[in-house]
C-alpha cells in the first residue's frame, strides 16, 4: 500500500518533444527565417567555393591587390584594401546597431528601436553606395560580365591590357573568370543587401505605427536583424576571398 | 497565437543570456580586433615589411581568422548560441554537405590545374 512507484508507462512525459509546448523554445517565424537562412548559406557557399575551385584550377591568377588599390576621391591607385576596410567597418557597424535595436526591442523601448534601427539602415545605405562607387570604378578599368580589360583586343595588347592586374603569369581567362565571379558575388551580396534595407525600413515603419507595440513583442526586429547579421556574415567571407586572398 | 505568447512571455525571462548591451560592444570589438588583425598581416607583414607572402600559410591564417569572425557572428549576434542545442544542431548540420563540397571541387580543381598547365588557353608570357 505504500508503495508509491508508478509504471514507467503511466508515468507523465514532460521531456521537450513530449507535445503540449514548443520544444526549441522559437517562434516558427523565427525557426523558419533561420532555415532560410541555412538555404541561402549554400547557395553562397556554393558561389564562393566554385570561386575558390576556379582560383585552385588556374595556373596563375589574377593579384587582389592590383585591383582594388584606389580610394574614390583621395588616392587613385596604390591603397589597397583601405576602401574595402571602410565597406567592412560600415557593414560590422550596421550589425552592431542592428543587436541594440533588437535589444532595445526586448526591453520594449520604442524610441530606442527606432533610433537604433535609423542607424542600421544608414549604415546598409553607405554600404551599398560604396559597393556603387566600386563597381563603377572596376566598370571604367574595363571589368564587367563576360568582359576583362583586354576584350576586343589582339595580339601584344592582351598581355598589355592585362600586365597592371597580374604579378605572375598573365591569362585571359583567369581575368575573364575572376570578372564574371567578383561581379556575379558581390552582385548577388548587394542584392541581399538591399533587400534587408528594404525590410529594415518596413520594419521600422511598423514600429513607427505602434504595430509591435500593440502586439507585446518586438520579434519581427529580431527575425530581419537574422536576416541582417547573416548579410553582413556573407560580407566577411567575400571580403577574405575576393579581397584577402 | 497563444503559443506565440507563450514563448514572448519565456523570452523575457531566461533568453538574454549574457548579451546585454555591454556585451554587444565586447563582440564588436572582438570582431574590430580581428578584422584589424587581418588588415595589420595583408598590408603590414605581406605588403609592406614582406615578412610573410601570400601562399597556403598566408591563406590558412586568413581562413581561420574568418571562421573565428563567423563564429562571433553567428553564437553571439544572431544569438545561436544561447537556443536549445537540438536546434543548433538542426541548423548546423547540413554543412557537413558544404565541407564535403569544398573537398570535391579541390580535387576538380587540382585535376583541372594539371591539364590546364599542359594544354594552355592563353600564351603565358
Amino acid at each position: 500500500m505504500s508503495t508509491t512507484t508508478v509504471s514507467q508507462l503511466d508515468k507523465v512525459k514532460d521531456g521537450p518533444w513530449s507535445g503540449g509546448k514548443s520544444p526549441w523554445n522559437l517562434e516558427y517565424g523565427k525557426i523558419m527565417m533561420w532555415f532560410f537562412l541555412v538555404s541561402d548559406a549554400f547557395t553562397f557557399s556554393a558561389f564562393l567555393i566554385y570561386y575558390g575551385a576556379q582560383k585552385f584550377a588556374q595556373p596563375t591568377w589574377i593579384d587582389a591587390d592590383k585591383v582594388f588599390q584606389s580610394i574614390p576621391g583621395i588616392a587613385e591607385s596604390g591603397q589597397p584594401l583601405v576602401f574595402v576596410g571602410i565597406m567592412t567597418f560600415i557593414l560590422i557597424m550596421s550589425s552592431v546597431t542592428m543587436v541594440l535595436a533588437v535589444d532595445a526591442g526586448h526591453r520594449n523601448k520604442k524610441d530606442e528601436v527606432v533610433k537604433w534601427m535609423l542607424w542600421t539602415i544608414l549604415g546598409g545605405l553607405a554600404f551599398v553606395g560604396c559597393q556603387a562607387i566600386e563597381w563603377t570604378h572596376l566598370h571604367h578599368q574595363g571589368f564587367w560580365f563576360g568582359r576583362n580589360p583586354a576584350t576586343g583586343l589582339e595580339g601584344d595588347a592582351v598581355a598589355q591590357a592585362l600586365a597592371p592586374y597580374f604579378t605572375k603569369d598573365i591569362s585571359y581567362t583567369a581575368a575573364l573568370q575572376f570578372s564574371n565571379l567578383f561581379f556575379t558575388i558581390t552582385g548577388f551580396h548587394g542584392f541581399h543587401v538591399s533587400i534587408g534595407i528594404l525590410l529594415n525600413i518596413i520594419v521600422l515603419s511598423m514600429t513607427l505605427k505602434n504595430t509591435f507595440e500593440r502586439r507585446g513583442t518586438y520579434l519581427m526586429i529580431e527575425k530581419v536583424g537574422l536576416y541582417w547579421h547573416f548579410v553582413d556574415l556573407v560580407w566577411v567571407f567575400v571580403f577574405t576571398f575576393f579581397y584577402l586572398i | 497565437m497563444s503559443n506565440h505568447e507563450n514563448i514572448a512571455t519565456a523570452h523575457d525571462h531566461h533568453d538574454h543570456g549574457g548579451m546585454d548591451k555591454k556585451g554587444i560592444w565586447r563582440i564588436f570589438f572582438v570582431l574590430l580586433a580581428l578584422t584589424a588583425l587581418e588588415f595589420l598581416i595583408a598590408l603590414g607583414f605581406v605588403h609592406h615589411w614582406e615578412i610573410l607572402h601570400k601562399g597556403t600559410l598566408v591563406t590558412i591564417i586568413y581562413v581561420v581568422l574568418t571562421l573565428v569572425k563567423a563564429y562571433y557572428i553567428i553564437a553571439y549576434f544572431m544569438h545561436l548560441k544561447f537556443e536549445k542545442s537540438s536546434f543548433i544542431v538542426c541548423v548546423g548540420v547540413g554543412f557537413i554537405f558544404i565541407v564535403y563540397f569544398i573537398v570535391l571541387m579541390l580535387i576538380e580543381g587540382d585535376y583541372l590545374l594539371y591539364h590546364l598547365q599542359s594544354h594552355p588557353l592563353f600564351p603565358n608570357n
